[in-house]
């Protein structure tokens, strides 16, 4: 099992947010996580991605047989955890070039693995730049800076290609993009997609699924996981909308 | 000729050495010059030393910075090791390195280079003897010895400095590297004085460092003048990475003829207590000045960038841009004043602050100052004080990056707007590593050096690869 999740609490200053989540990934699945705004979806990707303003008061994670509350933010993400940012961070100054080759040798070290030299680093850029179908020379500019909201969501795809993680986690990385970006996402988590990786996607509406398909589905809400089941429990959930989910709680 | 004792450095103590040692300052005067220092040390007898109740230095205290005994040198320091205290070249830049040792233009038997094209470097003492009609209508005739004790205390008491002097029309293809250097087995005090003229049209790049070369404290008072003829181009870099015992009060008062052009940067690394001063005066229309500040400070080290520019004629336009990290205890100012006069029709003047604090305990105080009088201006300041944005942090670290690699990226990239600005590469390049090193606690002072004085050049190895590929 790749990602065990048991029993997870977590707070913010003082305030309860996840409430007892369970759920297992296997490597190969798609599972996306539905619900609400305000239930705890990007909490959770928070809290295994291990930013430090949440506490975890209870339960526990295990990522490969490890317990993650051991590994700091940038082991957990050596070890092949990405999060797509809902609200990639804008960060002038540093070069798109120089954040991917420090992350791709940084990773590279911690695997025992020589750093990439930097013609083996460009030919890698081109090619990944390809398969998630970037055109535009985003490379040589500031991480983020003055991208649109398409670019900013296509480069997380962009980076998780280059990262190549074995667990990606995309927090509503649909949200605010038009069909044809979405579509390029959709495209780039299908071609990287192996039987050695996994996938969570967490998104709030089913548009996204019907490029994704997922494995399983899960419904957040007030901080646990009220319904788990197929791909047709999105359509359900198109179809009945989340108030059926909040009167049957 | 050195005083022997070693004394607090108080405005009594300077008025007695004065008038024991007059025949001895003004020995190497013309009569105007010579007036010109009695009048500095009169203003200088007024005003005294500044502290704390003195507008402009409010913020920066130097109680501490004169309470302690220096000695104060007369006359040049013997001169010795100096090859391995020069050797300070920028490789693969084209330059002509002089030298000062504690203030004392450093001659090796040749006190005056004069080229063919009419370039003229060296001793300001010697130029003043052969060329006093090149001398007398500049020297002392920029700065403010009314108003600034240090300008006031410098004309009363130097004798030499560094001369440089570029003809209407030459372009200086070589920069100029001007190294101060000081070593001194006790404390020093030291003043130092250089004029820079460029003649119509002329061109120039300046490199002038500050480095001590071991760790006694040092107090030094150097005053600057430089001259931009009509159409005259300046780029000038001021490098400072001095021990944490020195202070350095360093003016630079530049004066800007009818459509000169000067970029300035100011690189400071460290000092315990640093006062940069900078006038800038336009004196004709169509002038441009852009001036830019990086300041990298921690400990209990103080940095103090006082930026005062007038524009005194119209259609001119000033840039500056001041950018400083601070960490543990380190306190710094910036103070930018902007004068347009009544005359400055269609000026602009731009000036922006920005500061990361990397701890609860640094300390900036940023105080813009805007002094216009008339209404056909674009004036705009800004200030801004942060810390590291805490989501980039997570961001980068979310893709692998550890925190010390991608809190280096982070303040790198946040210098590198300066240092991006730096035209000659061969400079750019040494002032990345420099500022890199620096960011990352590895910078030493002169013995590994600042320019590499004494080791042949080794390319530095990085965390981060920042090489443009």
């Amino acid at each position: 099992m790749l990602l065990k999740i048991t029993n997870l609490h977590a707070s913010i200053k003082g305030k309860e947010i996840l409430k007892g989540i369970d759920l297992e990934v296997n490597k190969g699945e798609i599972h996306a996580i539905m619900g609400p705004n305000g239930t705890g979806k990007s909490t959770l990707a928070s809290v295994i991605a291990g930013k430090d303003e949440f506490e975890v008061t209870e339960g526990e994670i295990l990522y490969n047989a490890k317990n993650l509350m051991t590994l700091s933010v940038e082991e957990r993400a050596r070890e092949g955890i990405f999060l797509g940012f809902q609200y990639p961070v804008e960060i002038p100054g540093v070069s798109m070039t120089n954040f991917m080759r420090t992350a791709v040798n940084e990773i590279r070290k911690y695997r025992g693995l020589d750093p990439l030299s930097a013609g083996e680093f460009l030919k890698m850029m081109e090619e990944k730049k390809k398969l998630v179908e970037i055109t535009s020379n985003l490379t040589n500019r500031s991480v983020n800076e003055g991208f649109s909201g398409g670019e900013k969501k296509r480069n997380e795809i962009f980076q998780m290609a280059m990262l190549e993680p074995t667990l990606a986690i995309l927090d509503e990385t649909d949200s605010g993009l038009d069909i044809d970006a979405l579509r390029v996402v959709a495209n780039g988590v299908n071609k990287l997609r192996t039987p050695e990786n996994a996938f969570v996607v967490i998104t709030h509406y089913q548009r996204l699924l019907e490029y994704i398909i997922p494995d399983f589905v899960h419904v957040l809400f007030e901080g646990r996981i009220v319904k788990s089941g197929g791909k047709e429990l999105a359509l359900e959930l198109e179809e009945k909308g989340y108030d059926w989910i909040k009167q049957q709680h | 000729m050195e005083p022997s004792a070693s004394n607090p450095i108080t405005r009594e103590y300077l008025l007695n050495l004065f008038q024991e040692n007059y025949k001895k300052l003004i020995a190497g005067d013309t009569p105007v010059l010579q007036a010109r220092r009695e009048m500095a040390i009169a203003a200088f007898k007024k005003l005294g030393f500044p502290d704390k109740k003195t507008e402009d230095w409010r913020s920066t205290d130097l109680s501490g910075s004169l309470g302690l005994d220096y000695h104060y040198p007369l006359g040049p320091s013997e001169e010795k090791d100096l090859q391995k205290v020069f050797r300070c070249d920028i490789p693969h830049l084209d330059t002509a390195v002089i030298g000062q040792l504690n203030g004392w233009y450093v001659s090796k038997d040749v006190p005056l280079i004069e080229l063919g094209n009419g370039i003229i470097i060296g001793s300001l003492a010697e130029a003043i003897k052969k060329y006093p009609h090149l001398i007398e209508p500049h020297l002392g005739q920029y700065t403010n010895v009314e108003s600034n004790a240090f300008a006031a205390l410098n004309a009363a008491f130097t004798t030499d400095g560094t001369f440089i002097y570029i003809p209407d029309g030459v372009k200086s293809e070589k920069a100029v590297q001007l190294v101060n250097v000081i070593q001194h087995r006790e404390n020093i005090f030291i003043q130092s004085r250089n004029l820079v003229v460029l003649g119509k049209g002329a061109k120039l790049t300046v490199v002038h460092c500050d480095d001590s070369y071991d760790y006694q404290p040092s107090f030094s008072n150097i005053v600057t003048e430089i001259v931009l003829g009509e159409g005259a181009f300046l780029d000038h870099y001021k490098l400072q990475n001095l021990n944490n015992t020195s202070t350095l009060v360093s003016s630079n008062w530049f004066h800007l003829e009818k459509e000169a052009q000067l970029k300035s940067h100011y690189i400071s690394l460290n000092g315990a207590l640093l006062r940069n001063n900078t006038y800038v005066r336009f004196d004709g229309p169509f002038g441009d000045a852009t001036i830019y500040g990086l300041y990298l400070m921690d400990r209990k080290q103080h940095i103090d960038n006082y930026v005062a520019v007038d524009h005194a004629s119209p259609d001119c336009e000033s840039k500056e841009l001041f950018k400083g990290i601070l960490d543990e205890h380190a306190t710094g100012v910036f103070n930018g004043h902007i004068l347009v006069e009544r005359d400055a029709q269609r000026t602009n003047a731009y000036q922006n602050n920005r500061n990361l604090l990397l701890t609860d305990t640094a300390k900036i105080n940023s105080k813009p100052f805007l002094e216009i009088y008339n209404d056909d201006v674009k004036c705009s300041h800004g200030s801004t004080t942060g810390q590291l944005d805490e989501n980039a942090m997570f961001y980068l670290r979310q893709r692998g990056i550890g925190e010390d690699n991608a809190r280096m990226l982070l303040m790198f990239a946040f210098a590198d707007e300066v240092v991006s600005r730096i035209a000659i590469e061969p400079l750019r390049f040494r002032i990345e590593d420099m500022v890199k090193k620096r960011l990352q606690g590895e910078l030493q002072i002169c013995e590994q050096c600042v320019l590499h004085c004494s080791t042949p050049e080794h390319p530095v190895e990085f965390r981060i690869d920042l090489s443009k590929i």
